[in-house]
């Protein structure tokens, strides 16, 4: 048994303290909300914050998560900067398949924690390592600076 | 927001139970949706209104992306007269009234969702929105014509009012009329205009369920291994490994390998991992992209099928004052949608429950028939929200797998392929060769014009009763120039290189695009002469064409400098009835290509939403400029050599360049969008380093080395 602090609740879980972060997540919390992409931390798929610091839960062991704060796409909402992620994300109607957005939001949202005014050259740096196959990247671009309140190139 | 929920029989029942007999348009029970997936036509299935005034539509097209859950209920609404932000969404299940009718079955592809939708959806709810309006005028014995419909209420003479929830129980007891008439465009009040798409909260909360999020009670989990060699099969296996690892519960043969199932899908994946698996490789073990290649080069001696024959190629060639000859090659492509392929099945004795990320409904019933032995209505099939499809999900291999794995172990299962499953075990792009030659007259003016290429047939495959006289439709998109050539000579040989291949957006549109655009360029360079108004030259008698190429180039700033290090490439294409021109500005640095701007502009006829156009044109652009710059999938010993996202790159937000947009006012018949401008960008691209390097690029993915 591993104890968890996720989303701001204590959770039991039963799995070996190898299993990735990720499929801890997804099945035996049945939160489905982050995903699942490459398996190798390629693609961000699967971003969560460990005590506000973006992951990659795919490639993060159980182990190295105990003790620790864990917030997923189910509860960025309740943070300020998170809601003003996804209020510009709506705003700017960035999803197309949806499925990557999960981790797009977790990896913007520690950008604006990190750095309240980014600049293009910040973006790239903080959204490189999350692939979107649908190409969402330019509204995702000005998803950010909407967010953040400053002006794209 | 708008509620937008995933088809599930339960919730189907029960809420059908609970509205006590509102209306049902067509067809309300899945009972009934299950048999019409057999023989049953039904005219209207698309609307259901419950009596407590909830308008659900449902979504017959597969939402990967590309729009569909938005568009087309758009299309329902506005002549049904509701709030479209008040709707539910539902997705369809198999059913005759569903089949696409540019297709012929009930499959979302070829960007014909909108084209196929465009007035029968419409008609549906104008019919939906006559019934209820002679159910008020029965109600209040007044002329049905003295009565209005808008925003889900019927007002009638006096100030009466009845909701649609009211109405609908009378409604559903008359006849549809058999012939509506819809609004004048000028009259839209939803079509055209740039709203917000529907499903965009559950995609920003986590909320939306996509196939790989399915959970049935009693479910478990599976990892399959499948022979390094697509096609190969298991002739022995050791999984005694795998049998004493914590979790596992069944190890299982299918038809395509060994199955782990686990009580969660990690320890199914790490158990899989263990087993050694002797396979028999089959006839594809020595396959190579060099044989692939060589193949398809010896392969372009055959006369193949003659697709166009105008003028006299060989005098024309004769009497050229010039000639050009070009060969281009593209490579095979992986779709790799985020989402790896992934199914939930559930099959029973004389029941099957399949959940998941599908674009083929009425194959995966007749596949999940077959598998199970089943009759169709005792088969429930529930497509989910796609995590990317691209034309990956038409073909059914991860569906067929998890129907027989459940069918063997007699419990609900969901199999999940991992990233490298996915690279490894896809439906490939076809690769490809274009032979190309031209003869110019004296002035630089093209007289003659002839193109062969060849290339594997997905077609052959899927749909063998539509490739007639070696002419697969789908190998032969965009093949003709649009260009005012007297003699040209066009043909296509099919030649199956032995890897599995599949349709990938914008299928043969990006082949032969890539030829005709990159070879106009090339005899515009040869002639001397400006390659927008070389083109433009030829496009006298192609005015959608022409315009687009016009508007592109002035938005560009065609002919205007640029700064050093920086040059411009042009094309322009039409597919799915959509006429597009391109601009690409580029620079190379050590070597790499960088785009830095795509104008588009494009003529799309009637548009239902603007807002989702310009999300297919910036998803074409980046789709596109990943299979310019690193887009090639390639086989050793038989083996798809590459595995994750480290060697098979898709484009990422750095090198995403600035994408303008510019959409034609066109009362056209509509167009598609979701695929064409993926074609267009990789010879754009190509012409732009051509501009700035004087160094031609016929191969895809690009290299300067």
């Amino acid at each position: 048994m591993a104890r968890l602090t996720i989303n701001g609740k204590t959770r039991e879980v039963n799995a070996d303290p190898s299993t990735p972060l990720l499929w801890v997540i997804r099945d035996s919390l049945g939160m489905t909300g982050t995903k699942f992409g490459c398996g190798a931390q390629l693609c961000g798929a699967c971003t969560v914050h460990l005590d506000g610091k973006p992951v990659r839960s795919c490639g993060t062991p159980l182990s190295a998560a105990a003790g620790k704060k864990i917030t997923t796409i189910e509860a960025i909402g309740a943070t300020p900067t998170g809601k003003k992620v996804q209020q510009a994300w709506a705003a700017l109607d960035v999803p197309q398949c949806g499925y990557c957005q999960s981790g797009q939001i977790m990896s913007a949202t520690a950008l604006l924690e990190a750095k309240p005014n980014p600049s293009d050259a910040d973006i790239d740096a903080a959204m490189a390592g999350n692939i979107c196959r649908c190409g969402t990247y330019p509204r995702i671009r000005a998803a950010i600076h909407k967010a953040a309140g400053t002006k794209g190139a | 927001m708008t509620a937008l929920k995933n088809p599930s029989r339960r919730t189907f029942l029960k809420t059908g139970a609970a509205l006590g007999g509102g209306l049902v348009i067509g067809v309300a029970l899945p009972e009934a949706f299950a048999k019409s997936a057999v023989t049953t036509s039904m005219p209207n299935a698309w609307i259901r209104i419950g009596s407590d005034n909830t308008v659900t539509i449902l979504c017959a097209r597969s939402e990967m992306g590309q729009g569909v859950v938005m568009a087309l209920p758009t299309l329902v609404a506005e002549e049904l007269e509701v709030d479209l932000r008040k709707i539910k969404v539902d997705f369809a299940p198999p059913g005759e009234v569903y089949i696409n009718a540019m297709l012929g079955g009930q499959l979302t592809g070829g960007s014909t969702s909108v084209r196929d939708g465009w007035e029968k959806l419409r008609i549906a709810g104008a019919q939906a929105r006559v019934m209820l309006v002679q159910a008020a005028a029965d109600k209040w014995s007044v002329d049905a014509s003295k009565c209005k419909a808008a925003n889900g209420m019927v007002t009638g003479p006096g100030g009466k009012k009845a909701s649609y929830g009211q109405l609908a129980e009378a409604a559903s007891k008359l006849t549809p009329p058999k012939e509506v008439k819809l609004k004048d465009p000028s009259e839209f009040r939803y079509i055209g205009k740039p709203l917000k798409r529907l499903d965009t909260a559950g995609k920003i909360t986590g909320k939306t369920e996509f196939g790989i999020d399915v959970k049935l009670p009693g479910m478990l989990y599976a990892a399959l291994a499948q022979c390094p060699v697509i096609g190969g099969k298991v002739v022995s296996y050791d999984a005694s490994k795998a049998k004493s690892m914590p979790g596992v519960k069944h190890v299982v043969q299918i038809t395509d390998g060994v199955a782990v199932v686990a009580d969660s899908w990690w320890r199914a994946k790490t158990a899989r991992d263990t087993i050694s698996i002797q396979w028999d490789e089959g006839a594809n073990k020595t396959l190579s992209s060099e044989g692939v290649f060589a193949g398809l080069a010896s392969a372009m001696s055959k006369p193949g099928a003659q697709i166009k024959a105008q003028g006299n190629v060989a005098e024309g060639m004769k009497s050229a004052a010039k000639t050009v000859q070009a060969t281009y090659e593209m490579p095979f492509l992986s779709h790799s949608p985020m989402e790896p392929m992934n199914f939930t099945a559930d099959v029973r004795k004389d029941s099957a429950l399949l959940i998941g990320s599908i674009q083929f409904q009425q194959m995966a019933l007749g596949m999940a028939a077959a598998i199970t032995g089943l009759k169709p209505e005792q088969i429930t099939i529930k497509t989910t929200f796609l995590g990317g499809g691209f034309g990956r999900r038409i073909d059914l291999d991860y569906m067929a797998q998890a129907v027989e794995l459940s069918k063997a172990i007699g419990k609900p299962v969901k199999l999940v392929w991992t990233r490298e499953d996915d690279v490894t075990h896809d439906f490939y792009r076809p690769a490809s060769l274009t032979q190309m030659s031209a003869g110019l007259d004296a002035s630089g003016k093209p007289t003659t014009l002839s193109f062969k290429m060849t290339s594997p047939s997905v077609t052959v495959r899927l749909f063998p009763e539509i490739v007639k006289d070696g002419v697969d439709p789908l190998q032969t998109e965009a093949i003709l120039v649009p260009y005012d050539i007297p003699n040209q000579a066009v043909a296509t040989v099919i030649h199956d290189t032995g890897l599995r291949v599949g349709y990938l957006r914008s299928v043969s549109h990006a082949l032969n695009v890539f030829a005709n655009e990159s070879f106009i360029d090339e005899l515009a360079a040869a002639a001397g002469k400006d390659p927008y108004e070389y083109r433009m030259g030829l496009l006298g008698k192609q005015p959608r064409f022409s315009n687009v190429l016009k508007l592109a180039a002035e938005k560009a700033g065609w002919g205007k400098p640029l700064p050093a290090g920086r040059a411009r490439g042009i094309g322009v294409m039409e597919g799915y009835d959509t006429y597009m021109a391109q601009v690409a500005e580029v620079s190379v640095k050590d070597g790499k290509i960088k785009v830095h701007r795509v104008v588009v502009a494009v003529d799309l006829g009637r548009m239902v939403n603007p807002n989702i156009v310009e999300q297919q044109l910036e998803s074409n652009i980046v789709f596109g400029l990943t299979a310019a710059l690193y887009g090639d999938i390639t086989l050793k010993d038989g083996r798809v050599q590459q595995t994750n996202f480290h060697d098979y790159k898709l484009l990422r937000m750095p090198e995403t360049p600035k994408i303008e947009m510019h959409i034609v006012k066109s009362t056209e018949k509509p167009g598609g969008i979701g695929e064409p401008g993926m074609a267009l960008l990789s010879p754009v691209v190509a012409n732009a380093v051509f501009a700035l390097t004087g160094k031609r690029l016929r191969k895809m993915p690009f290299s300067l080395a």
